[in-house]
């Protein structure tokens, strides 16, 4: 059995009246990649945001390995190797598609403080960044600001930004919505080249029946906030249970 | 936003001959600073001068704040008057020597360093609007005080003194051959010129760590924060830490303008560091300039103080030159000054939004 890399214990968070979360109990093992799942409103996001600290916990705990990191910061935990490509296109509108990726680069390195050299000094900083343009397909937006990058190319960014924080957990929320049917096989590429290092976790929540199957080794299910099925893709699609609250429904309308 | 930055992208040759503009107005202002004492050798251009000196410092460190960062802070002049009175009181207490200057300046950079962590780490993590009120809140608390410990700081009266003997009009820096101070172009090398150097350079010196600053590493974190401040959290930055530092280097860069300031008039008091005035100055030239541009800073301290220096002459001579017409002398006579100056601004934000620098030369990204 591979060691847990990542771990929430009971892990909760209500909105007022409304419990978003509620007491979801989980292993993320190292080698392993999980698919989350689920109907919209589901609390999937709102589960990642915990996990990734954008949100606190109003019960439970959340451990990466042995460390409980419950109380550490979003960037505290970017730092222990907790990485997140968000839903929502998030990301520094009006800089360079460069820039984005180099903050992440300097962020990963711990650069961020240096005050008195001129970033353009720094080679392979910038050679780094352009890697991962590369292996998104954005090295000729290179230049242009966000804001005139189409939608499709602003999630490949997003996947950019993820990979340059070197992570050894990945957390992909949604990662080819959006994108058109030539833009998704390079992400989902990405993804499986992520998944044959087996020191790296990967937690993606994802709609699409056809890349859940082609790249879940285990299939969570969440339901109003609660933790409802966990196992092998094939057994957890063949729940009943599934099947009503999920496959149920159109998946392309449940983004 | 995302229509400016298309429309950037359909036309570059249009930023980029702004962008020429830009740089050719920076050049002329800088030209015209560095040879100032030979070009405009009278009393009051030189005061001009060596104000837009401090203010392009002055501006520049405010518009880290407020242009790259996204900070709104009103305690900036706070700081000016940190540096300036320190160095004030040294020289006043100490008689006129470097180790005053040294002394003071160094006092009052520290003390604004203290005073900036404190405020920064106890507020910068608060609402922008709750941290700009606790910027106003502790700026009127200085004001007081400085007004309040009368014995120190002069009161309203501020402080005279002497500065350093090679500062003095009667100095002779270089001398011809009669043992008379050289005249270079007619102008004397005395004293007077060496105080202004000493404003220009020291300037200079600051304004290059700012270029460099926003060139750093830091300073695409400053500008990721005021972008998107969750995200730069989620890369693994600490905004708060980031914020606090940022606000502490601005403090420091406001003192030194301080001292230069201090140094220049021989006078400190409320009326040339403190004043609320000044700081709504500093905020309308980084607007008029650019925010989030260093060479905004340049373009909007000069234009903004040459303004208010010489708007009222010019309108002296069109009131005259138009003598002959009804209503326009009167329009234009020079005690409606303040009304122009206003009409100015307005005109100037109305057609340049961004700023000059900022709509000028967009910029359509950069690497």
């Amino acid at each position: 059995m591979p060691s847990a890399s990542l771990r929430t214990e009971d892990l909760t968070i209500r909105f007022g009246g409304h419990t978003a979360v509620d007491a979801v109990t989980c292993e993320f093992r190292t080698g392993e990649l999980t698919v989350i799942v689920g109907p919209n409103g589901a609390g999937k996001t709102t589960y990642f945001n915990l996990i990734s600290g954008q949100l606190r916990p109003s019960a439970g705990r959340i451990f990466k390995g042995e460390r409980d990191i419950t109380a550490s910061s979003a960037s505290a935990r970017a730092k222990a190797g907790i990485g997140r490509a968000f839903q929502l296109t998030n990301l520094f509108p009006r800089l360079s598609v460069l820039e984005n990726v180099r903050l992440a680069v300097q962020a990963q390195r711990g650069l961020g403080p240096v005050m008195f050299r001129r970033t353009a000094s720094f080679r392979d900083l910038r050679d780094e960044a352009y890697a991962y343009l590369d292996a998104t397909r954005l090295r000729e937006a290179a230049a242009l600001p966000v804001t005139a990058l189409p939608h499709g190319d602003q999630r490949k960014l997003e996947i950019a930004l993820l990979l340059a924080l070197k992570p050894d957990i990945f957390m992909f929320d949604e990662p080819t919505a959006g994108m058109s049917v030539d833009e998704a096989p390079v992400i989902l590429e990405l993804i499986e080249g992520i998944k044959k290092d087996t020191d790296k976790t990967i937690l993606l929540v994802e709609h699409k029946m056809e890349v859940v199957r082609s790249l879940a080794d285990r299939i969570i299910v969440l339901h109003n906030g609660e933790l409802v099925a966990d196992g092998n893709p094939d057994a957890v699609i063949a729940l009943p249970l599934v099947r009503d609250i999920y496959l149920g429904m159109p998946a392309e309308d449940a983004a | 936003m995302t229509d400016l930055a298309i429309d950037q992208i359909a036309d570059p040759a249009r930023g980029r001959t702004g962008r020429m503009i830009v740089y050719a107005i920076i050049g002329a202002i800088g030209l015209g600073l560095l040879l100032a004492p030979f070009i405009f050798p009278d009393v009051r251009s030189q005061e001009v001068a060596a104000r837009i000196c401090v203010f392009i410092v002055l501006v520049a460190s405010y518009d880290l704040l407020i242009g790259y960062t996204g900070i709104v802070s009103f305690a900036h002049t706070m700081f000016f008057g940190l540096g300036a009175y320190g160095t004030a009181i040294a020289l006043k207490m100490m008689g006129p020597g470097w180790d005053a200057i040294l002394l003071g300046g160094a006092l009052g950079i520290i003390v604004s360093l203290v005073l900036a962590a404190l405020v920064g780490l106890l507020s910068l993590r608060v609402k922008a609007i709750f941290f700009a009120m606790v910027t106003l809140a502790a700026a009127s608390v200085m004001a007081v005080m400085a007004s309040q410990f009368s014995d120190f700081t002069g009161g309203e009266d501020g402080i005279i003194y002497k500065v350093p003997k090679l500062f003095s009009p009667a100095t002779k820096l270089l001398t011809d051959e009669d043992g008379k101070v050289l005249r270079i172009f007619g102008v004397k090398a005395n004293g007077k010129m060496a105080a202004y150097y000493f404003v220009f350079f020291g300037s200079l010196i600051l304004y290059f760590l700012m270029l460099r600053i926003v060139a750093s590493p830091l300073g695409t974190v400053l500008e990721a924060i005021r972008e998107n401040e969750m995200r730069a959290e989620a890369l693994g930055y600490k905004v708060v830490l980031y914020r606090t530092a940022i606000f502490c280097i601005a403090a420091v860069i406001a003192a030194c303008a301080g001292i230069l300031r201090a140094v220049w008039l021989k006078y400190t008091g409320p009326e040339t560091t403190l004043s609320f005035a000044i700081m709504i100055d500093i905020l309308l030239m980084v607007v008029i300039g650019g925010m989030g541009t260093m060479t905004g800073a340049i373009i909007g301290a000069t234009l903004m103080s040459l303004a208010q220096f010489y708007l009222k002459d010019l309108m002296q001579l069109a009131s005259e030159a138009t003598a002959g017409i009804p209503l326009l002398p009167e329009l234009l006579a020079p005690d409606r000054w303040l009304l122009w100056l206003g009409i100015l601004f307005i005109l100037l934000v109305y057609f340049f939004p961004a700023g000059i620098v900022g709509t000028l030369g967009k910029k359509g990204g950069h690497l």
